[in-house]
């Protein structure tokens, strides 16, 4: 795949945090690329590390208990792990943006609209406020906020939910950022608002061609949206697929136990109960000897005491199960 | 384990609650300075029975009133007016006393599993609590119901000595549905009680309740934004919007065809598992909620609904039978 060129490729990426009680691997080996104009999925239950993937990548793991450890970060070729603070903020807002879940806390309340939007254009173009304020307009344009001139003298507490996480899209696109990291952006709103904030990711994608990743617990959002879609659980990567085949073959155990267990609006009830996977996630300072998943998997076998390792079980599909191991071996067979 | 379809809806002349235009209106703003204060009518004109046994789903927007309704049909807060009457009983005029002693049969299960439970009391503490004030028995008595109650909802009962921070949040949830059930209610307010959870723990949440429920003959009303838990949990649902029911059906009848756009619009802006479905123009509901302080004139979905015609600007449609189920829209999607 010599033409394959991702905007982003993670390696073997390790984050730390250091406790009371030693230290606490919170991502495990995380590897991963974002293709070029593709939007590519993380998604997971609480502590599985997806937001600590996030803010691995931008640099904003909180410190002194908190570092990136190992493995490297390609950001369209240029390793981002090894900067320090000053040469990730020449990089934070420019090259890599993120919008968060809560689009309330995250914008400062007693700042207006426009100049929180358009301050990495401030810091990293060194505009003068009247440039800003126009491109902030042209922003407000693009995500699609009515009324956009009236907006730009508002407050954040005088714009609903849905037009605060518009303003934050805006801003994290002012710069025509290479990649943008969206944290569960919809979580905090409405059905109808979310549904209109989805369709405009989708749409500055496939316009101006945003290399976007997507995290998220919600497998609908997961369907609507991704090209590639990651799985992560406790700390680690379990599957990797394209959207389709993950939905079609989901193959490690979690998923297909994740993708059982989601309600859904589309199809009448058919037994009383749902499919549940029992038990909860496992402490990241407790975790089992080997495979993470294996006190909650109604497949685990003995080998599930060793570790097990990202299994190839299609094109561009790997699962991080024992049931899989030896497809691996026997697919460089096939294909020799 | 049961794997058994839905029983049959409970008949409809048995009713545990039912509400008469019930209203919550609250004053915002004015006292002085020549501004006159404004209302906000969270709940508006609800109009609404129960069935015995039956789980019927609330759902809307934030801001709709739903939560509010919720509190409202367990005097948690005092209606602005309307009728609200427990199986014979008028909830609306009966004093702090005959409050407390109906609340046995009344209860909430909130969404918070965090907010809702007391950091500094032990499990125990926090089950034996509604159980001491309701006069349940002897200190040992009381004992036993707390190991009782933590075994029914699926925790071992050694779990009683231990602090809300030491659960998980579908752990701390189980905690606040046994205190719920201590005192063996009738009638259940569910608020967004799973809404907090991860979806594998959603799930078995979902199933304590419906077991709990065939075990105790419980009556939810279950209050959602999540209309994939509605498929999968209620029996009817009603749809809110604006202070006001505008539809009711059962869940079979609502899915299969809503009858309100809202409903119709709601029910198509929710994201779905399965990429293959990808591309299909779905209707997307356009603007914003309109202010609560500030209806508009007419239906107050008038400016958001794309079927809208004069006479929905004009005349507010009253929530009407439609072969046993309600809508209230001048133009049902049914024809």
């Amino acid at each position: 795949m010599a033409d394959y060129d991702p905007i982003l490729s993670v390696r073997n990426l390790r984050t730390e945090f250091s406790g009371g009680r030693g230290d606490v691997r919170v991502l495990d080996d995380v590897s991963f690329d974002v293709g070029r104009g593709k939007i590519i999925g993380l998604v997971g239950e609480s502590g599985s590390g997806k937001s600590m993937t996030a803010l691995s990548l931008m640099g904003l793991v909180p410190k002194p208990q908190g570092r990136v450890n190992a493995g490297s970060i390609l950001l369209d070729g240029t390793e981002i792990s090894k900067l320090d603070a000053a040469g990730m903020r020449r990089i934070r807002g420019r090259d890599i943006a993120m919008v968060f879940q809560e689009p309330m806390t995250s914008l400062n309340p007693v700042r207006r609209v426009w100049e929180q939007v358009g301050e990495p254009l401030a810091i990293h173009k060194g505009l003068g406020r009247s440039a800003i304020r126009k491109r902030v307009l042209e922003m407000f344009e693009m995500v699609g906020i009515p009324e956009p001139q009236t907006r730009l003298d508002a407050y954040p507490h005088q714009l609903s939910g849905g037009l605060r996480q518009r303003a934050m899209i805006a801003m994290g696109l002012i710069c025509e950022p290479k990649l943008l990291i969206a944290d569960e952006p919809t979580t905090a709103l409405d059905v109808t608002t979310q549904a209109q904030i989805l369709r405009l990711m989708r749409d500055l994608r496939d316009r101006v061609g945003t290399s976007i990743i997507l995290i998220t617990h919600d497998l609908g959002i997961i369907a609507e949206m991704c090209d590639e879609v990651n799985v992560m659980y406790a700390g680690q990567m379990v599957e990797q697929a394209n959207v389709f085949d993950l939905f079609e073959n989901p193959s490690h155990p979690y998923t297909r136990g994740l993708l059982a267990s989601i309600p859904r609006a589309t199809e009448a009830r058919v037994a009383r109960r749902m499919p549940s996977i029992p038990g909860m996630v496992p402490n990241l300072a407790k975790l089992p000897p080997g495979c993470r998943f294996a006190p909650r998997c109604r497949d685990a076998m003995p080998t599930c005491q060793r570790p097990p390792d990202l299994e190839t079980v299609g094109t561009g599909h790997v699962a991080r199960c024992w049931l899989h191991a030896g497809q691996t071996a026997l697919q460089s067979e096939a294909t020799r | 384990m049961k794997d058994t379809i839905p029983a049959d809806m409970p008949p409809a002349e048995d009713i545990v609650l039912s509400t008469q235009n019930l209203t919550k209106h609250y004053r915002v703003g004015g006292g002085g300075f020549g501004k006159s204060a404004r209302v906000v009518r969270a709940v508006d004109g609800v109009t609404l029975d129960i069935r015995a046994r039956e789980t019927f789903a609330l759902v809307g927007e934030s801001g709709c009133g739903k939560t509010t309704l919720g509190r409202i049909m367990l005097r948690l807060q005092e209606p602005s007016s309307g009728t609200i009457n427990y199986r014979g009983t008028e909830l609306t005029t009966q004093g702090e006393a005959e409050m407390r002693a109906l609340r046995k049969k009344l209860q909430i299960v909130f969404q918070d599993p965090y907010a809702s439970l007391n950091p500094r009391m032990r499990v125990e503490e926090i089950l034996a609590e509604p159980l001491r004030s309701h006069g349940f028995g002897t200190a040992a008595d009381i004992r036993d119901r707390c190991a009782e109650l933590l075994e029914m909802v699926g925790l071992r009962k050694q779990y009683l000595r231990n602090y809300p921070h030491q659960f998980s949040g579908g752990q701390r949830q189980r905690i606040g549905i046994a205190r719920a059930l201590a005192n063996k209610p009738d009638f259940v307010v569910c608020d967004e009680s799973v809404s907090a959870l991860d979806v594998s723990i959603q799930a078995q949440v979902l199933n304590l309740l419906m077991d709990l429920q065939d075990q105790l003959q419980l009556t939810y009303f279950f209050i959602t934004h999540d209309l994939a838990v509605v498929r999968q949990f209620a029996t009817r649902v009603g749809v809110m919007f604006l202070g006001r029911l505008v539809e009711v059906a059962t869940t079979e009848d609502l899915f299969a065809q809503p009858l309100h756009p809202y409903s119709m619009l709601l029910m198509s802006a929710v994201p779905r598992p399965d990429p293959r479905l990808r591309g299909q123009e779905r209707p997307m509901m356009q603007g914003e909620i309109p202010s609560p302080m500030n209806l508009p004139s007419g239906c107050r979905f008038h400016t958001r609904c794309p079927f809208a015609r004069d006479i929905c600007r004009i005349e507010d449609p009253a929530l009407q039978d439609r072969g046993g189920r309600a809508v209230a829209c001048h133009f049902p999607l049914d024809g």
